[in-house]
């Protein structure tokens, strides 16, 4: 209760204090202060849901369950390394004048605004607020894309606004249907919009309105996830913004659109007792791997082709909640967690070898192994990670997905063995001139940041041969909450 | 006078006012008298929401039309009258290809909301039986609106339209969403606004122009 308390408290009051302090240096370190605080009472909180159970607070507003629990202390350990590489990647944007101390201050409180939306949107248990949130995490990132005031990252915030301002719509009008269904059967009020309420009586909520609101919904919240046809904004926010948005974007923001849906899912399967939720997500999935592979040839950006890389391993995790059943589950959320964590590793190293570089386009980039060797090194291991090799965990949580696809949905296992085998020709070929090759570079004026780099290669590798005993067992409840 | 038939047959008429409107703005090439269209379809809304608190007794409810009327028919027109003023582009007028296939379009998608609606209508036991399909229709319309027009502004007030519509079904559906929630998504509606607004600052200062093709650069080749 305490620490929910301190995890709501700890963004919110920083989001005021970097209003007003967040242009001065120190302001680098109070975003570092602030997202310590929120670490620290996220491990406290998961402590606590390990031991005692799930938890309700605050009138059964809010409700921590092992499927949420899970992705509040990624989110606060993502939101604290990000703020350690935006320190030293913050000061080199500045020495380039692309960022001027008002957008320091800018940048720092929508920083700790967008990352309490993320969290209200984690532990709400109100299906309502959910959407209020996840609306508020847009606008929260929309003004960061648009940061450096660059006609391309104008475009890319318009975009990423409307696109997902529309996709959002379609989210409340499933929101709105949802509550239709259950204000049958719960009666009007606030309690029809609660999740653990909603849980318990899925299976008297009527299953026509239950489908048609499940599509509005996946339509919505899909449209965050970055799922293939509504993708199109994710690619330039991620490319125009400043990388540490980028960062917390792929491994954070993608995750909680697609916790929203998983909520929905379970809804929508008690009350349909058919596979129809599991199916959409299926195909969307599957869609979204195959072309995202397909697109990754044709980029000449980097930080543009490892978003695609995004879409395609949200894709898969889709395509994994969409199988259902334990294994797959399991699978897709170890993918959830390893994603974040390499992604959000390797838009790190991405940041530095481009500030260095002066460009993103990535044949101007070249020989980061001569001229910054750990950089280059982080970025050949992540690369590597994320394209399924092993030790890393990837290749862990792919091979689950892979063998459960190949039992449940034989002719949907060569498509994606196919869209990873591209995958992979499409980014090593493309990151190896990268790191080996010549240059003349010099290296960069502050030092770069390292520790996040490989802290989390050093968790994604952990989870790729040795998953902690309690870690398993979390993912198994967790995983049984999905169900499917 | 018999008031058990006239209050659905108000509705109705608030509902039906929407849908007009929404073809309406479809069609309007004026942006001056786009953000006019928009403040009477903020105005049925209010009404519809009136009606339906009326009928059912629900506080709340008269509560959330005064947040609508402050927040749909007067704050968000005034700051849009005010943004036109800015930037300059009052009598703006938009070329827009093909009014009469858009009509049609506009026709099927209607078509196509009230038989994505009706099984649900049936279920409802609202007053409000029709309004769910008029809803949909609406929120298509205003999405159709959002990709056929090339200009920011008109851009956002389909954006604003389509907020209408789903409020409206909101209303209509469920007899409101729960307080909360409703608080909260008026003030998304807000920021969002207020922020659209910063940023066609920025668009104009870049580009010299509010007109979105400027905005097409960042395409795969």
């Amino acid at each position: 209760m305490n620490a929910l308390f301190v995890l709501y408290a700890s963004p919110l009051l920083g989001t005021l204090v970097l209003a007003l302090f967040g242009h001065r240096p120190v302001g680098r370190n109070i975003n570092v202060g602030f997202s310590l605080i929120s670490f620290a009472a996220a491990a406290v909180l998961t402590v606590q849901i390990v031991e005692h159970g799930p938890l309700h607070a605050f009138d059964r507003q809010f409700f921590i369950d092992p499927l949420n629990v899970f992705l509040v202390a990624l989110t606060a350990l993502v939101g604290l390394t990000t703020a350690l590489f935006s320190r030293p990647y913050m000061r080199v944007e500045e020495d380039h004048g692309r960022m001027t101390p008002g957008r320091m201050r800018l940048y720092h409180s929508l920083y700790q605004l967008f990352v309490f939306t993320m969290l209200l949107a984690l532990t709400t248990n109100n299906l309502g607020i959910l959407w209020v949130a996840m609306e508020a995490a847009t606008l929260a990132t929309v003004l960061l894309v648009s940061i450096y005031r660059t006609p391309a990252s104008l475009e890319a915030a318009w975009k990423y606004f409307i696109l997902c301002g529309v996709g959002i719509a379609q989210a409340l009008f499933g929101t709105i249907l949802l509550y239709l269904a259950a204000s049958r059967v719960l009666g009007a009020g606030i309690d029809a919009l609660l999740w653990t309420q909603l849980d318990q009586v899925k299976t008297a909520l009527n299953p026509g309105i239950m489908s048609l609101a499940f599509v509005f919904l996946l339509l919505g919240y899909g449209t965050k996830v970055g799922l293939v046809p509504v993708h199109n904004w994710l690619p330039d926010a991620h490319a125009e913004g400043p990388t540490p948005i980028s960062a917390v974007l792929s491994g954070l923001l993608l995750n909680v659109a697609l916790y929203a849906v998983l909520r929905c899912k379970v809804l929508t399967d008690g009350a349909l007792q058919s596979r129809f939720a599991g199916d959409l997500l299926v195909g969307f999935g599957l869609l979204s791997v195959v072309t995202a592979a397909f697109f990754l040839f044709r980029q000449k950006d980097v930080k543009r082709m490892f978003a695609y890389s995004s879409i395609e391993h949200m894709g898969l995790m889709t395509f994994a909640f969409g199988l259902g059943g334990p294994v797959a589950n399991f699978a897709g959320l170890l993918h959830m967690t390893v994603h974040s964590l390499v992604k959000s590793a390797i838009f790190f190293a991405v940041g530095h070898a481009a500030q260095k570089a002066g460009t993103q386009i990535m044949d101007d980039i070249r020989g980061l192994l001569r001229s910054n060797p750990v950089v280059g090194w982080g970025l050949m291991a992540g690369t590597l990670a994320i394209l399924g090799m092993p030790p890393f965990g990837v290749f862990a949580s792919e091979f689950l997905i892979l063998t459960t696809a190949m039992q449940q949905l034989p002719w949907a296992t060569p498509l994606l063995l196919l869209a990873l085998g591209v995958a992979f020709a499409a980014v090593f070929s493309r990151v190896h001139p990268m790191v080996f090759g010549n240059t003349e570079l010099k290296r960069l004026p502050h030092p770069p940041a390292i520790v996040p780099v490989f802290v989390h290669l050093a968790l994604g590798l952990m989870l790729g041969f040795y998953i902690p005993s309690y870690l398993t067992a979390w993912y198994e409840q967790a995983a049984k909450l999905i169900g499917g | 006078m018999d008031f058990d038939g006239l209050i659905p047959q108000l509705l109705n008429l608030f509902a039906s006012a929407m849908l007009i409107l929404a073809f309406a703005m479809l069609s309007q090439r004026r942006i001056l008298r786009l953000i006019h269209l928009f403040t009477l379809q903020g105005l049925s809304v209010v009404g519809a929401t009136l009606v339906v608190a009326w009928v059912t007794g629900q506080h709340h409810l008269y509560f959330s039309a005064a947040l609508t009327l402050l927040l749909k028919a007067i704050l968000i027109p005034w700051l849009l009258h005010k943004l036109i003023d800015r930037l300059n582009v009052r009598w703006d007028i938009e070329t827009l290809l093909n009014i009469p296939t858009m009509m049609l379009v506009g026709i099927v998608l209607v078509i196509i909301a009230f038989n994505l609606a009706g099984p649900i209508s049936q279920l409802s036991g609202s007053i409000a039986r029709g309004t769910l399909g008029i809803a949909l229709a609406c929120v298509l319309l205003s999405f159709m609106m959002m990709i056929t027009r090339a200009k920011a502004i008109p851009q956002v007030i389909g954006f604003l339209a389509m907020e209408n519509a789903l409020f409206f079904a909101a209303t209509a559906a469920t007899y409101g969403m729960p307080m909360v929630v409703e608080l909260g998504i008026a003030l998304d509606v807000l920021v969002g606004i207020l922020i659209l607004g910063v940023f066609m600052f920025q668009i104009r200062e870049q580009f010299d122009s509010l007109d979105i093709r400027h905005l097409e650069k960042l395409k795969e080749d």
